[in-house]
């Protein structure tokens, strides 16, 4: 017969002031399994608890259930009470009399007071069905798996390696580097990007612990945390990477030329190429959809001049498996496409521009060796137009949020069209100016001073073609006029979207993503990297647009939260999970479908009773399962248990007042 | 079809039963942990008063929540029964309210087949950040419930009397 001890609280005044505690204690004490009930000022207190641990040796209790405030509060601290006591800590139940009844039934102490006597009554018939439950071991694969080589990627691959912890780095295209490589100088100390990137891309490639795995998509992802199997994709690369030099003297000699996407499209690369003098691994790579070799057969040039003999026009995609104990997500963002902005012209006048082709024109290792030229005739602009909030907080042609690095971008993208070409004039049209974070909003006033930019407060309406100058039409909302300004070039601040892949990826590794496409974490103050899925992390703009710096924190959050996860060959895991009795099993493998887990898979047992033959039961990985309890509802044999939500418990707590 | 179904869902409850003077209905609320819990403890953080006819059951997902738990409640202590889970789209579980979303469409109309008031079971969406609304889902399910009356129809004492 089970032996229960419940403990009433006062919460102080909070619970006392609107329910008759000494009442509750009293009517509990006629529940003929309740062998002992008693009050207390604050449960949780250090006394408090001492009385649930003394009470459990005195009384020989079997269960104990607190009636306080909600068990999202303290159930942790009681049930550290009774671990303290030698009691195994799932047999405590706590009945909610504070949120549930003290607080919201604060004008009618007797129904107040009732209703806190069922809550009572309802825990002790819960907590007489309850079992003892211990928490669950498991093991861990120590290899981290990041997706993506942008900062944000190898900020988080070097962080976790250097802790001697294996990763596979996985990135989409032939080099590392992401969107930063791309970037001629950073704000808001000027640094230049490649000198403060490369550097890190290189401890990428010869670090002991990394395993970089470029020009690869991750196809499946199998598992839980501690435990996943990742199945990559790698590209085939038509060039043997193990004896390939990167002599160069492949794409030296290629006759085909398309559009280079590392600056924009504003020059060519050839079929073979690196994308970037800097790239890492150096080593070229076949664009399959446009070498003639591989689409009609003809031409074989790059295979004849390579000297080591590197190129192979067989190869084909290889896939690789690797066990990983924890996943980091790292995919960047795209820029957002700013053709809806019909009344600018995009498409019509060649001379307007996203920021990032500006980027790539000041860029000294660009197209225009770092000299900003129109695109429609090379000539180098003076008056240059910056509009920012293209796409930005609109919600009528772009998105709604604010891309938050437009603002710090295009402030200095004034500064560096300043130092290339001296007598240039900026103007930037702009909603607010958004200088947020360190030493920010100094670098904008500076900025303004030095350069002598015309800022104009408005949003611009129209774009027009006049001779070869670009006349750009907008609102001056400061003195309530409209202004036009005669533009050589206009540079558009595009907004910061999601990777278009991003859904198809979340899915892939059962996460979620917001309405935008951006990978959603687990909390967004309080575990802003952690996705609701245990062992998969966030690091960058995958997350949300994010300057450097707080992509670089973030990823190195991640690096954090994965060491902690590996910090033990093993992983304590909640026991509250289903269980499969395969004597009532039928095998109808309802409970598969209905797992938001994949956490039941089928099994072949011996049907028994001397019949040799094997018959399908359900099997359930406690490792994966997270406890939601959809299979116990749909399993019409009732094999299937919820630890800690049994039906049981359930019925006992519904019959129970 | 659908319009002979529905001709044949009319409660075969009788109004006429009085409700006793200063009769409380018992409502059972069954919870889901992330959400409508939360959202319950929300509401009493901000003190706001709702009546206290509500008993609340806490399960970690609306899909743990067996079609036998209502009627067992209908059949045994309660007059009516609220569930509560987190908004479509949002379930904690990934897809588990949508299962509990269908399950009860079915359950509702099993009941009401069988002669409950449609209101006797009602569900509701209330996420953790969802207070005051935990409030009015309640306000409105307990007026429901006291328009309706007590609850005789299928209750077990009436059966094992005979």
């Amino acid at each position: 017969m089970a032996r229960v001890g419940v403990f009433v609280c006062f919460c102080g005044a909070n619970i006392a002031d609107y329910v008759d505690v000494p009442q509750v204690v009293e009517e509990v004490k006629r529940i003929k399994e309740v062998k002992f009930a008693t009050e207390y000022k604050y449960m949780c207190s250090d006394p408090g608890q001492g009385m649930i641990r003394d009470a459990i040796i005195q009384y020989k209790l079997t269960s104990i259930v607190v009636a306080a405030c909600s068990p999202r509060m303290h159930e942790k601290t009681f049930r550290k009470a009774l671990s303290d006591a030698g009691m195994n800590p799932y047999l405590l139940e706590v009945a909610n009399i504070r949120e549930h009844s003290s607080w919201v039934h604060q004008k009618d102490k007797k129904a107040a007071t009732n209703k806190a006597m069922d809550l009572c009554r309802m825990a002790v018939a819960k907590s007489i069905a309850n079992e003892q439950l211990h928490e669950i071991s498991v093991p861990v694969t120590k290899r981290a798996l990041v997706i993506g080589g942008g900062i944000a990627g190898i900020q988080a691959a070097l962080d976790i390696a250097d802790a001697r912890i294996p990763v596979v780095l996985v990135e989409k295209s032939p080099s590392i580097g992401g969107k930063m490589a791309q970037l001629d100088e950073t704000f808001p100390t000027l640094d230049c990007a490649q000198c403060i990137l490369t550097p890190k891309m290189v401890d990428v490639a010869s670090h002991p612990y990394i395993e970089l795995i470029p020009y690869a998509e991750v196809l499946e992802l199998q598992g839980f945390v501690g435990n996943y199997k990742v199945k990559i994709k790698k590209k085939a690369s038509y060039v043997n990477f193990k004896t390939c030099t990167g002599c160069g003297a492949c794409w030296q000699k290629c006759p085909v030329k398309v559009p280079n996407e590392y600056n924009m499209g504003i020059d060519k690369r050839k079929a073979i190429y690196t994308p970037f003098p800097q790239a890492v691994p150096n080593k070229p790579v076949i664009d399959a959809e446009n070498c003639t070799m591989l689409t009609k057969g003809k031409c074989g040039i790059c295979k004849k001049v390579c000297l080591p003999g590197a190129i192979d026009y067989e190869m084909q995609d290889e896939i690789i498996e690797r066990e990983i104990g924890a996943v980091v997500v790292a995919t960047g963002y795209d820029m957002w496409d700013p053709t809806p902005y019909e009344e600018y012209g995009v498409g019509r006048f060649k001379d307007i521009i996203t920021s990032l082709e500006f980027e790539r024109m000041v860029s000294a290792n660009g197209p225009t060796n770092g000299v900003p030229q129109r695109p429609s005739d090379g000539k180098v602009p003076k008056n240059v137009v910056f509009i920012k909030c293209v796409g930005s907080r609109d919600e009528a042609k772009g998105i709604e949020y604010c891309s938050k690095i437009c603002c710090m971008y295009t402030t200095k993208h004034t500064i560096l069209l300043h130092h290339k070409v001296h007598d240039s004039h900026a103007y930037v049209f702009y909603m607010d100016i958004r200088a947020a974070g360190k030493g920010y909003e100094e670098f904008v006033k500076k900025a303004q001073v030095d350069t002598g930019t015309t800022y104009l407060r408005g949003r611009v309406s129209k774009i027009y073609k006049k001779g070869d100058k670009l006349m750009v039409r907008g609102e001056d909302a400061q003195i309530g006029q409209v202004v036009e300004v005669e533009a050589d070039l206009v540079v558009l601040a595009t907004a910061v979207s999601a990777p278009k892949d991003n859904p198809e990826l979340a899915r892939l590794l059962g996460i979620s993503y917001d309405k935008y496409g951006y990978l959603s974490e687990a909390h967004p103050k309080l575990r802003p990297v952690e996705t609701a899925k245990a062992g998969i992390f966030l690091a960058g703009c995958t997350q949300a647009p994010k300057d450097i710096p707080e992509t670089v924190s973030q990823a190195s959050a991640c690096a954090a939260k994965v060491c902690g996860l590996f910090s033990g060959d093993t992983m304590k895991k909640d026991p509250m999970v289903s269980t499969i009795n395969n004597e009532y099993c039928s095998g109808c493998q309802n409970c598969v479908k209905v797992c938001p887990y994949g956490a039941i898979i089928t099994d072949e047992v011996p049907v028994g009773h001397g019949i040799k033959d094997l018959r399908t039961v359900a099997k359930i990985n406690e490792g994966v399962c997270q406890g939601c309890g959809s299979c116990v509802a749909i399993c019409r044999s009732m094999a299937i248990t919820l630890a800690g939500f049994t039906d049981p418990q359930i019925i006992n707590e519904i019959v129970s007042i | 079809m659908e319009a002979e179904v529905k001709d044949q869902l009319v409660s075969i409850e009788k109004p006429e039963l009085i409700a006793p003077p200063n009769w409380e209905p018992v409502i059972m609320g069954i919870l889901c942990n992330w959400c409508s819990y939360a959202g319950s403890d929300l509401t009493g953080t901000s003190r706001i008063q709702y009546p206290p006819n509500i008993r609340i059951i806490r399960v970690p997902c609306s899909s743990r929540v067996d079609p036998w738990f209502l009627i067992k409640s209908l059949q045994t202590t309660a007059d009516g029964v609220l569930v509560s889970g987190c908004h479509p789209g949002d379930c904690h579980y990934i897809s588990g309210n949508y299962f509990a979303r269908r399950r009860f469409l079915v359950t509702k109309k099993l009941l009401n087949f069988v002669g409950f008031h449609e209101n006797r079971i009602q569900f509701s969406w209330v996420s953790a950040a969802e207070g005051p609304k935990f409030a009015k889902v309640v306000n409105k399910v307990t007026e429901d419930i006291k328009k309706l009356g007590p609850l005789h129809l299928y209750k077990k004492e009436n059966f094992e009397k005979k």
